[in-house]
């Protein structure tokens, strides 16, 4: 009797728990879907997402407007496995997954930092596409 | 025999109070007043998620309201980089950094710090007020240069205790030249 209330109480409090965790996470296979949408309705031609133009992205750098020359690597390093620092000297944990799982789990923190970085590096907001090529070459970095 | 007893009653009252005013004077740096060597403790998530991203949470306490609102109001441009916020959480972030300012506490070192500011000033950055230079002044630009410490923005490499509000000599610890950028104390909060 002890034991089937006791099971009884594990199962309320797994089912209790899993809803909040699944409303506060996505995973990175879900955000891709997200951009996907988006990249089809912004460029009918688009197919699919590639991880080799991800890391084309992620590794040009760029002469902006006022001449200095941009890109993920001046944050990030050129190895996204390892921490970034920023201009204040503050440490970045790693942009890839497999060295940061946290990574592409919160789209309002995605989109926030590709609204910030991208507007910096690119002087323009990125397109569905550079997100999902971007995100697919980070995911593939073993 | 009663004037040794009130003589003796006295010398032990005088004792307990001496006592306890040395008492008090040790709890300057964390005092909920704010006095002493420390700002008043404060604490914020969204201040604290957000500004500390990037730099050290900076203290309000380190500068006046009206220079807290300029920043606030400037994030697309913060100092060479879109530092954006969606306004709800911006408007939140402003709303304690102007509560807590240092023309609005009442810690001693707010106060030298707005004393030290021309009153139609408004600094952006704390490296700008003269109370900071004056503090600073024996720092050479060797010592700004190292690896661990990077620049005058990065307050917590030598000032230990910076993430709450304590500046004391007594937490200030510089890294030396040899110490890698890794030792840094300042941890990622992402």
């Amino acid at each position: 009797m002890r034991e089937g209330a006791l099971a009884l109480l594990r199962l309320a409090a797994v089912a209790l728990a899993a809803p909040v965790v699944v409303a506060h996470a996505a995973t990175a296979q879900q955000l891709l879907g997200g951009y996907a949408a988006q990249a089809t309705r912004e460029m009918p031609a688009f197919t699919q997402f590639s991880a080799a133009r991800g890391a084309e992205f992620y590794r040009a750098e760029r002469p902006r407007a006022d001449g200095v020359k941009a890109g993920c690597a001046g944050c990030h390093t050129a190895d996204p496995r390892a921490s970034g620092r920023t201009r204040a000297n503050k440490d970045i944990a790693p942009l890839a997954p497999v060295a940061n799982p946290q990574r592409f789990t919160d789209p309002a923190q995605v989109e926030k930092w590709f609204g910030r970085n991208c507007k910096d590096v690119l002087e323009r907001d990125c397109t569905a596409q550079e997100k999902g090529d971007f995100i697919a070459y980070l995911l593939s970095v073993r | 025999m009663r004037r040794l007893e009130i003589w003796r009653g006295a010398v032990l009252a005088a004792a307990v109070l001496a006592t306890g005013g040395l008492l008090a004077g040790h709890h300057e740096s964390g005092a909920a007043r704010g006095n002493g060597s420390g700002l008043p403790p404060v604490a914020n998530k969204p201040w604290q998620a957000e500004c500390g991203a990037c730099h050290l949470s900076y203290h309000p306490g380190l500068l006046p309201a009206r220079s807290w609102q300029a920043v606030m109001a400037g994030l697309e441009r913060h100092f060479g980089e879109n530092a954006a916020l969606d306004a709800p959480t911006r408007d939140a972030i402003t709303g304690f950094l102007v509560a807590n300012a240092a023309d609005r506490n009442d810690s001693r070192r707010s106060a030298k710090i707005v004393a030290s500011i021309a009153p139609g000033a408004t600094p952006v950055r704390i490296t700008e007020t003269r109370y900071f230079q004056a503090k600073h002044d024996d720092i050479g630009a060797g010592i700004w240069k190292r690896p661990a410490i990077g620049g005058a923005a990065n307050c917590g490499a030598c000032h230990r205790a910076a993430e709450q509000g304590d500046f004391s000599e007594r937490s200030v610890a510089i890294p030396r030249q040899t110490a890698s950028a890794a030792g840094a104390p300042v941890k990622a909060t992402k």
